[in-house]
């Protein structure tokens, strides 16, 4: 079966050019693959390229070599119209920041990536209110922005819009942390439900318990890290 | 699928100056591009260019139309063009005065649009009218006030209803945010967001405002000295831009 993520030999280095053209080189010979139902947990100390190899996955930061397929997609070198098709139909991504247009209600936040999809409003707009319930936004919430909510209620925002789509593919950076339990619990429910319906899954967790019920594979990317050059 | 608009080695000097230089992009159906960079980056002469505001010296603008297909613009008949940016363009200034007729009423300043693509019943038009200024958030109290007597927010929403009534599918707009306050920025950013979404529109925006084509483009072009450095998709350039101007730019930006 083909892998869902397909990662060989990507490198990456950041190019300072206006600090002396600085060239600081983050990765190297990077290769991953994570099947359909399969969820993949990236590991390493802090700095060590977690971020940087999720941000290429989802064609945020550019690869310096190597080749990154998404589904049929290859990421290194796609016109931004096949990456945005590449995000609206088939890679959905939980970030830990909500970056939303302001006075938009929550529900509508939510609905937005169907609306994208071209579903019918009134059913996305169901499907949506569906989605907060369950996370546990209070319904008197929906008509309003998610600007002005708490971390934890706007990391739930984020979870119910990463998972208001049926993605075959899903990156997750840290979907509980600053949650309690009983989120944590519901947030940990729906990545199961996800790898049950067949979609590949690539996380940050610090939430050691969440990685180890989650997680089939753990990736250290220490191992990604580039030779130090003298 | 045929780019709405393809714009091939796009050049405009002014005497020896250069305007903009060798400016190559395609624009599809429903997307939305934003060229940024500093002021005197080129960004309007290009946008000016496009629209047929400036003659270009050199390059085509090809645009899709919906009776013959693809046709350069720039060798169009003045009258043509005029059609095209009564029908399928909308212009949105960055000051609405340029683009509003100030000793009009709001309604009429809708409503003339409509006449001038041949609507001649004085109910439809004053209809469509009401419900352009509802969807701009206008009450329709103000429909027989002068937008002289509009705040500068109402008035930028006022010219975004009457460039939209028509049901355009290609919009310019120069800078749609600039010298607002913010809370209307936001109102203006929801309202564009939707409308490109409802209308399918596809839209190029000029602007300096890095957060505004955060949330408003699908891609950027980033310009200096009349020239594109560096393309792509827009959180890509903000987050790991690759040429030492927009590293310098998206550097620059004040975090709040």
């Amino acid at each position: 079966m083909t892998p869902m993520f397909d990662i060989r030999d990507v490198s990456k280095s950041f190019v300072l050019h206006n600090q002396g053209s600085a060239v600081i080189p983050v990765m190297a010979e990077a290769s991953l693959q994570v099947a359909k139902g399969e969820c993949v947990a990236l590991t390493g100390e802090s700095g060590a390229g977690k971020s940087t190899l999720m941000r290429m996955l989802y064609g945020n930061y550019l690869a310096s070599a190597g080749s990154i397929r998404v589904g049929e997609t290859e990421l290194v070198g796609a016109q931004p119209r096949e990456v945005l098709a590449l995000r609206r139909e088939v890679l959905g991504y939980v970030s830990q920041f909500l970056r939303v247009v302001p006075r938009v209600p929550t529900r509508d936040v939510v609905a937005d990536p169907l609306l994208a999809l071209g579903h019918d409003p009134q059913e996305t707009r169901a499907r949506a209110e569906e989605m907060l319930a369950r996370l546990r936004i209070p319904e008197r919430l929906w008509a309003l922005s998610p600007t002005t909510f708490s971390g934890g209620e706007q990391q739930r925002v984020n979870i119910a819009r990463g998972f208001v789509h049926s993605y075959p593919a899903l990156l997750l950076d840290e979907p509980t942390a600053s949650l309690d339990p009983v989120n944590r619990e519901t947030v940990l429910c729906l990545i199961e439900e996800a790898k049950a319906r067949g979609a590949a899954i690539v996380g940050i967790f610090h939430d050691a318990e969440a990685r180890a019920r989650v997680a089939d594979r753990e990736i250290d990317v220490t191992g990604f890290t580039p030779e130090r050059a003298a | 699928m045929t780019p709405i608009l393809d714009v091939r080695n796009l050049s405009k000097n002014y005497g020896r100056n250069i305007g903009c230089m060798d400016v190559n992009f395609s624009l599809y159906p429903g997307e939305v591009i934003g060229i940024v960079g500093e002021s005197g980056s080129g960004k309007s002469t290009l946008l000016g260019c496009m629209a047929g505001h400036l003659r270009p010296s050199a390059g085509e603008v090809l645009f899709d139309t919906r009776a013959e297909g693809p046709r350069d613009v720039l060798r169009m008949s003045e009258p043509e063009r005029r059609m095209l940016a009564r029908t399928d363009w909308a212009f949105v200034h960055q000051n609405p005065r340029d683009g509003l007729r100030m000793t009009v009423s709001a309604g009429g300043n809708v409503g003339e649009r409509l006449m001038a693509v041949g609507a001649r019943h004085y109910g439809d038009i004053r209809a469509q009218a009401v419900d352009w200024l509802g969807r701009v958030e206008i009450s329709d109290a103000r429909i027989d006030d002068r937008p002289s007597t509009f705040s500068g927010g109402m008035q930028q929403r006022l010219q975004i209803a009457r460039n939209l009534v028509t049901g355009p599918r290609l919009v310019f707009m120069d800078e749609p945010t600039g010298g607002l306050d913010v809370s209307v920025q936001a109102r203006l950013l929801d309202l564009l967001r939707a409308l490109v979404r409802d209308m399918g529109l596809s839209a190029v925006i000029v602007t300096h405002d890095l957060a505004v084509v955060r949330l408003l483009a699908d891609r950027l072009m980033v310009m200096k000295s009349g020239r594109v450095v560096e393309t792509g998709l827009t959180d890509q350039v903000l987050d790991d831009p690759q040429h030492a101007y927009t590293q310098l730019l998206v550097s620059s930006v004040l975090q709040v």
